[in-house]
């Protein structure tokens, strides 16, 4: 349900939501926190508002969206009150602010906070220098920025680090968790050495290749050079050097890394980048500041930066193991067959089925699995 | 892990890391049953589309089935796609289903166990699983000591390194009494060390039950009023809708208090009634569900406080149901209980005299499993008798399933000029938006295994417990015959409101 109230206040948004709840049950109870987004008012908001809506599944809460519109209109606030099916789990009031009352989002924004809930600001595309000195930043715990949605990134994370503040975070961070938790995970095991040096390569507008090796240096307290790739997407390698040798994870396609230890068989791992929704999530997990972001902004200056761009094979390693047993397509095609003939395709009788892909190295691979077809 | 060595990418403030097992591989025994293709494969799956599982994972499916590889990664995609919590990746799939193999054979056919130790082995050379295997058997008890003596024979029980394991996973029921429970234990013991041994009961794995820990121990609000004084007595309850049909060879002869009541809701008793334990670590939470386990007992006599009871045919939800005795399968004079209502009391400072009930049943009015702490009266009420007719007793209540979450209730002034107070609920509800991303029990309960974490598996101990509480309660029913019938639909059979009511109480209706 979408409810609209042009030129309006907030006491009369406020008593709107109340009227809301008394006449459609509990809508509006249970919200565990008010999650601000910060946005000049156009095309690219309702983006920012689907991410939220689908964070709020996991996290439920009041969004409050503050769209700054055309300076030079008379002030006015246009209301937008989303409920129910256009909302997710969360309520939406969207407020459109024109003329003086673009810059004094903050006073409307105050009435509508939820009682005791912790207050999340969410900048999805330009943030202010300091966002704990803006007067939104200042109502919330915690502040989203998202350095990769800037015009330009790497001076954007270059503002973050000058002025950080606790309870700051940005997306180009939460991006990165499952390359922290696959090298780190790749380090709970023997043998255990110590790194002696890392190297990072990345975009050169990649924020995320920064944050990394930032991270990594913070960390590890060894030199890590951040290189510059002529090709891939966002973070392309990561290589710690050890004694035995490199652990290396490798992404060139921008989606399936493959990571390789010396003495074991390449291994290859999903690493997709991960959308807005998912690190939105993952951010409204936790409010309390995040440290080991502060120290990675922090080992940003021990970086040291390559000059010229390297380029990185566009082929992984080869894995020993290769095709997968059954792909997606494949499967679906199997699927499909199966529902639309129901018989003629029936496993269980050992014979292949008639959509299944032929395994060219099926039978040459191993001597263990040669035989496989006769037992 | 050696002492020794610290991982410096680790950092215990660093929340956001997750925990991810290391390099790792799972076989599943009974790979074509229900279990497997509705909850374990879906659960695999998730784990590794929320990046859990190590890069190199291996599942093995081994089953009577002449299969090859591609027939099981076939049946994983299907059950993946009808089952999976989270969204269908193709990139996710595809990395895991490089990991898949499927090894056809029965459990007495030494030749396939050799096979599943060469696959095994396979899988430590090509994909880097390092030795590391769970095997779950997900089969009937009666086939343990053959696998467990396969696994040993083919050398699969035994790491063959220090930095490698080997761990075992088991799901109920474990035995049919103190006696066939302490076999079972010993015969998997012989083969895996008890700590190798991961007993799953799925209870465990459910957010609200770890809510129960939060709520009791993390709070001000309810640990001052939890017990004797307070508290009344305690309801707790699993029902289920559906009937036994196709269960025969399952249910018949062990009936519903050995189902449930011996696992799932003695776990429930132990957490809700156990004292804090000194930190989280899988040896202090043991300690004190033993501890409670221990001063637990049944009180007699038993003709009057327990219940048991037979479901008979009906209508149920619209439909015409057959009684457990029309049934296929199960015997016309079956003695078999489908309700089983038993009282327990907790012979400690904190719960005496406080009778905790525990019903479970088929065919009951509606699937639900709950938690009720019931709390006295108020000692005195100011108030005239009219105006708190309608005013029952307080109750916490903590739903496990459907609609988790937790409803306080209690009595408030109904509106108008008379004072008058009447009972009203207050809700908390994981259901209303949180449902949607809590992970599975399976999910965490998988991944829990995979990292040696033991918290959520009840150990041999903790069975042999149960089984000791609820010996005496079988051995009387025993004598008793056919068990009383309830018609489908309702809340069980009259004695169990009986039993109840003997002491000025009654069941809520959940």
């Amino acid at each position: 349900m979408i409810i609209d109230l042009p030129s309006t206040t907030t006491s009369q948004v406020n008593s709107k939501l109340v009227h809301l709840r008394e006449q459609g049950g509990a809508t509006t109870l249970g919200r565990v926190l008010t999650l601000v987004i910060v946005t000049d008012d156009g095309a690219k908001t309702e983006d920012a508002i689907d991410a939220a809506n689908d964070a709020s599944r996991e996290h439920p809460c009041r969004v409050i969206v503050v769209a700054r519109g055309a300076r030079k209109a008379a002030a006015r606030l246009d209301a937008q009150i989303r409920v129910g099916g256009d909302a997710g789990a969360s309520e939406v009031l969207v407020l459109r602010l024109y003329g003086a009352l673009a810059d004094a989002g903050a006073s409307c924004v105050i009435p509508l906070l939820l009682p005791d809930a912790p207050v999340v600001a969410w900048w999805p595309f330009e943030a202010p220098a300091r966002p704990a000195d803006d007067p939104i930043g200042r109502l919330a715990q915690r502040r989203i920025t998202d350095s990769a949605a800037e015009r330009n990134p790497i001076k954007a994370l270059e503002v973050r680090q000058k002025h950080y503040a606790e309870g700051d975070t940005d997306l180009a961070w939460t991006r990165l968790t499952l390359w922290r938790a696959v090298l780190a995970a790749s380090l709970d095991l023997p043998p255990y050495e110590k790194v002696t040096d890392a190297t990072v390569t990345g975009e050169a507008d990649s924020p995320s290749t920064d944050l990394l090796a930032g991270w990594l240096a913070a960390r590890l307290n060894v030199p890590v050079r951040r290189v510059k790739a002529a090709n891939g997407q966002g973070i392309v390698s990561v290589a710690l050097q050890r004694k035995s040798g490199p652990v290396e994870l490798l992404r060139p396609d921008g989606k399936v890394g493959t990571l390789t230890q010396p003495g074991q068989p390449a291994r290859r791992v999903a690493l997709q980048r991960r959308e807005v929704r998912d690190c939105l999530s993952e951010e409204l997990r936790r409010l309390d500041p995040d440290e080991p972001y502060e120290e990675t902004l922090k080992g940003l200056a021990k970086v040291v930066r390559g000059r010229t761009p390297v380029k990185t094979p566009t082929k992984a390693p080869p894995v020993a193991d290769d095709a997968p047993v059954v792909t997606a397509a494949d499967a679906q095609a199997t699927l499909s067959a199966k529902e639309s003939s129901s018989a003629g395709s029936k496993n269980g009788d050992g014979k292949p089925s008639a959509a299944k892909k032929p395994r060219a190295a099926g039978s040459t691979r191993t001597p263990a699995r040669a035989g496989k077809g006769k037992s | 892990m050696t002492r020794a060595w610290v991982n410096p990418l680790r950092d215990e403030r660093d929340k956001r890391l997750p925990r991810i097992a290391g390099p790792c591989g799972l076989v599943i025994f009974g790979v074509t049953g229900d279990l497997s293709r509705k909850k374990l494969m879906p659960a695999i799956y998730d784990l590794a589309n929320r990046g859990l599982l190590p890069p190199g994972f291996s599942l093995v499916g081994f089953a009577r089935r002449e299969w090859e590889d591609q027939d099981f990664g076939q049946v994983v995609y299907e059950a993946v796609k009808q089952h999976a919590r989270t969204p269908f990746r193709e990139q996710v799939w595809d990395r895991l289903a490089e990991g898949f193999r499927f090894v056809q054979g029965t459990f007495d056919d030494d030749a396939a166990f050799d096979k599943l130790a060469e696959t095994v082995a396979e899988l430590d050379e090509l994909r880097g699983t390092s030795g590391n295997h769970a095997f779950y058997l997900s089969i009937p008890p009666g086939a343990f000591p053959v696998v467990t003596q396969q696994l040993a024979r083919s050398g699969l029980a035994k790491p063959q390194r220090a930095d490698q394991w080997r761990r075992v996973v088991i799901e109920k029921p474990f035995g049919h009494d103190l006696a066939s429970a302490r076999q079972l234990n010993k015969i998997v013991n012989d083969v895996f060390p008890e700590d190798s041994v991961f007993r799953i009961d799925h209870y465990l794995g459910k957010e609200t039950v770890q809510n129960l820990l939060a709520l009791r121990f993390a709070n001000q609000l309810f640990e001052p009023i939890w017990n004797a004084n307070y508290v009344d007595h305690v309801q707790i309850t699993m029902a289920e809708d559906i009937g036994l049909g196709g269960r025969a060879g399952y249910y018949d002869g062990i009936g519903a208090a050995r189902d449930v009541i011996q696992n799932h809701l003695l776990q429930l008793l132990a957490l809700t009634a156990m004292e804090e334990p000194v930190s989280f670590r899988p040896k202090a939470l043991r300690t004190e569900k033993s501890k409670v386990l221990e001063a637990t007992k049944a009180v007699g006599p038993f003709g009057e406080t327990t219940a048991r009871g037979q479901y008979l045919g009906g209508w149920q939800g619209g439909q015409k149901v057959p009684g457990l005795l029309e049934e296929e399968g199960f015997d016309k004079n079956s003695t078999t209980e489908t309700y089983a209502a038993i009282t327990l009391e907790v012979n400690t400072r904190r719960w005496a005299g406080v009778p905790f009930y525990l019903r479970t049943g088929k065919r009951l009015g509606r699937r639900v499993t709950e938690i009720a702490v019931v709390f006295k009266r108020a000692p005195h009420l100011p108030f005239d008798d009219t105006a708190t007719e309608e005013l029952g007793q307080n109750a916490l209540v903590v739903r496990v399933q459907p609609d988790e979450g937790v409803t306080m209730r209690f009595g408030s002034k109904v509106p108008g000029n008379a004072m008058e107070v009447r009972d009203v609920s207050m809700d908390f509800s994981y259901g209303h938006s949180f449902t949607e991303s809590s992970p599975e029990a399976y999910e965490r309960l998988l991944l829990d295994v995979l990292l040696g974490e033991p918290s959520l598996f009840p150990v041999n101990q903790e069975v042999e417990l149960s089984w000791e509480i609820l010996e005496p309660v079988l051995k009387y029913w025993k004598t008793t015959g056919k068990p009383e019938g309830y018609p489908s639909g309702t809340w069980g059979p009259e004695s169990a409101d009986k039993m109840l009511s003997r002491t000025g109480r009654h069941w809520r209706r959940p």
